[in-house]
């Protein structure tokens, strides 16, 4: 294989690494701009979602594309509803704190972690892809799923901007990022946005995660790249921003793919891991961001 | 006065239950206390000076490879090599002080895990050289103080350690420094106004953490022979903040407490349940939620308000 095709496929596994990001990393966002929040705990929901969709396309059986349809549905739906119950008995009781949120955050990690290790098991495991055909190029046969994940998810992310923009509930969403006080004088129910923003930032997390099960296998410690990724993309897009978060996973994504598929995957990490710690110090409303009034 | 009393007769009661309890739980023992002066540094950072850092894995990890490289590559004797570990700690602290105290709160928190983060990644990435995941395994214990067991000469060091550890403490928290570092965590700003620097004070407070967290990597290292990649992880960012939460942020005995405490609790739910992680979790969560002061805060606050 020449180079040109080479970069072609690396840029393919590239787009498909960058469309999961994407989703997460919004999710993520979400979380931070609305609440100011900063979920640890992010990574798990994301690992959350991959095993219940082992779970749920074991139990429904059937062809492989409709226990995946089901799991599809279902999984991030579970997912988000967890969220929103830990949002109820923990998060709230805190009044949102930002420190103490972390810290809680990093226990719900250990406690989200040590539940799927109890009752999934140590192992990795596959989740069936729905179809199996391969599209042939010139050079190499290239996975139509893998395909299909980088149009579902940008089809997901419309949905979520068109909710944000289009729809009341995304205007009191943005309405209690603005200002929580201004809107729950209007007559929000702030309590009920910060579930439901909470809900939806790891359900997009679960969505990424079952899209993401078929190529790779659902673990119980597959959370921790998603989120360190996740916050690199948020730091480095501008906290809270939406549209930077989006630029900014593709960029993350595609770079972080490219790197680790000519040099070294850990060599990738720590240059991405450096540098947002120097965007934070130096450049702290990102480099897509604009300045905060 | 009655400070001394109290904390000098911590340091013999420990003395003595070092001597008197049986080997498995004096090994314990002597692997607690090095985790407690690992938790005393961190407590000065994030008790006494209000910088809750998610970094500390890294001047831990530099204390363990400061100490652990000479050794191997260039021959070191044990004991010097403490020093160096405990010296790379401080370094290391002081250098990601510089960048990640211009930030503060979330963000700084943010800053220090990647930081470590990066340095994790950079011991694997140097595999040949730091041995990665699988480590370097260092000389046996019984080498350290001639004439002892490897037993007796981990028991001996661990109470030296931590003796000066809390000492060096108790006299920090009650100095001047001490002082300034309470009203950063307090009120940055006054202190600010009062003609403090802000970002000084809070930088030797980070080195100072990161000398205590930097001696306590090498003595575990060289106590227990080991030096790993794993040092560097996230969960050794996290198990101190946890140590000094139960125990009780800003007191100088709280990361004793807190430390024995925790290790003891998963140890007893160790031996009926393999779900420790859960234990580690829910602890977290409690803790915050109920008791933020933690066990001697909750004290301090109730009773003895004169504890340093």
């Amino acid at each position: 294989m020449g180079f040109g095709p080479f970069l072609l496929l690396a840029l393919m596994e590239s787009a498909v690494t960058a469309a999961t990001l994407a989703l997460t990393a919004v999710g993520l966002s979400l979380v931070f701009g609305v609440m100011r929040v900063v979920n640890v705990a992010h990574g798990e929901f994301f690992m959350l979602g991959a095993v219940s969709a082992w779970f749920i396309t074991t139990w429904v059986g059937g062809p492989a594309w409709f226990s995946f349809l089901v799991a599809l549905a279902v999984a991030p739906l579970f997912v988000a509803a967890l969220a929103a119950l830990a949002d109820r008995i923990v998060l709230k009781r805190l009044d949102y704190e930002p420190e103490a949120t972390i810290v809680a955050t990093i226990g719900l990690m250990y406690i989200f972690q040590q539940a799927a290790l109890s009752f999934y098991g140590p192992q990795a495991m596959p989740v069936e892809p729905p179809f199996n055909f391969r599209i042939q190029l010139p050079w190499f046969g290239y996975s139509a799923y893998k395909l299909s994940v980088i149009a579902f998810a940008t089809l997901v992310l419309i949905g979520v901007w068109l909710f944000l923009t289009r729809t009341r509930a995304g205007l009191v969403m943005r309405a209690t990022q603005v200002d929580r006080e201004t809107a729950q004088a209007f007559g929000i129910d702030v309590d009920r946005v910060y579930a439901g923003v909470f809900a939806l930032g790891a359900g997009l997390a679960a969505i990424a995660a079952v899209l993401i099960v078929p190529i790779q296998q659902a673990h119980y410690l597959m959370g921790h790249d998603p989120l360190l990724l996740a916050f690199i993309t948020v730091i480095v897009g501008g906290l809270g921003s939406l549209r930077g978060t989006i630029v900014a996973a593709i960029f993350i994504g595609l770079s972080d793919g490219l790197i680790a598929f000519f040099w070294s995957p850990t060599l990738a990490k720590i240059i991405a891991t450096l540098l947002v710690a120097l965007v934070l110090v130096f450049r702290p409303q990102g480099l897509f961001g604009a300045r905060q009034q | 006065m009655r400070n001394w009393i109290l904390h000098l007769g911590t340091l013999a009661l420990v003395a003595v239950l070092l001597v008197t309890l049986p080997p498995y739980h004096a090994t314990n023992l002597a692997r607690i206390l090095v985790l407690v002066v690992f938790a005393i540094g961190y407590n000065l950072a994030f008790g006494y000076t209000g910088l809750l850092s998610l970094g500390h894995a890294l001047f831990f990890a530099a204390g363990v490879y400061g100490a652990a490289l000479p050794v191997t590559y260039l021959g070191l004797p044990q004991l010097p090599a403490l020093i160096a570990g405990l010296a790379a700690g401080g370094v290391m602290a002081a250098l990601v002080g510089l960048l990640a105290l211009r930030t503060a709160g979330v963000s700084f928190m943010i800053v220090t895990l990647m930081f470590a983060q990066a340095g994790y990644l950079t011991l694997l990435y140097f595999n040949p050289v730091t041995g990665g995941d699988e480590g370097l395994v260092l000389p046996d214990a019984a080498t350290l103080l001639p004439g002892l067991s490897a037993d007796a000469a981990r028991a001996t060091i661990a109470f030296a350690l931590f003796a000066t550890a809390l000492i060096a403490a108790l006299v920090i928290v009650q100095s001047r420094l001490g002082r300034t570092m309470v009203a950063m965590r307090e009120n940055e700003e006054r202190s600010r106004m009062l003609g403090y620097n802000p970002f000084a004070v809070k930088l030797a407070a980070l080195a100072l953490s990161g000398l205590f967290s930097g001696a306590a990597g090498a003595a575990y290292a060289l106590l227990f022979g080991y030096a790993g990649a794993s040092f560097a992880t996230i969960q050794y960012s996290i198990l101190p903040m946890l140590w000094v939460l139960m125990g009780g942020a800003g007191t100088v005995l709280g990361p004793l407490i807190g430390t024995a405490a925790m290790f003891y609790l998963v140890d007893i739910a160790g031996s009926y349940t393999t779900a420790t992680l859960l234990f580690v979790g829910v602890a977290l969560v409690l803790l915050i939620l109920f008791a933020p002061k933690g066990i001697l805060g909750t004290i301090r606050e109730r009773w003895l308000t004169w504890l340093p």
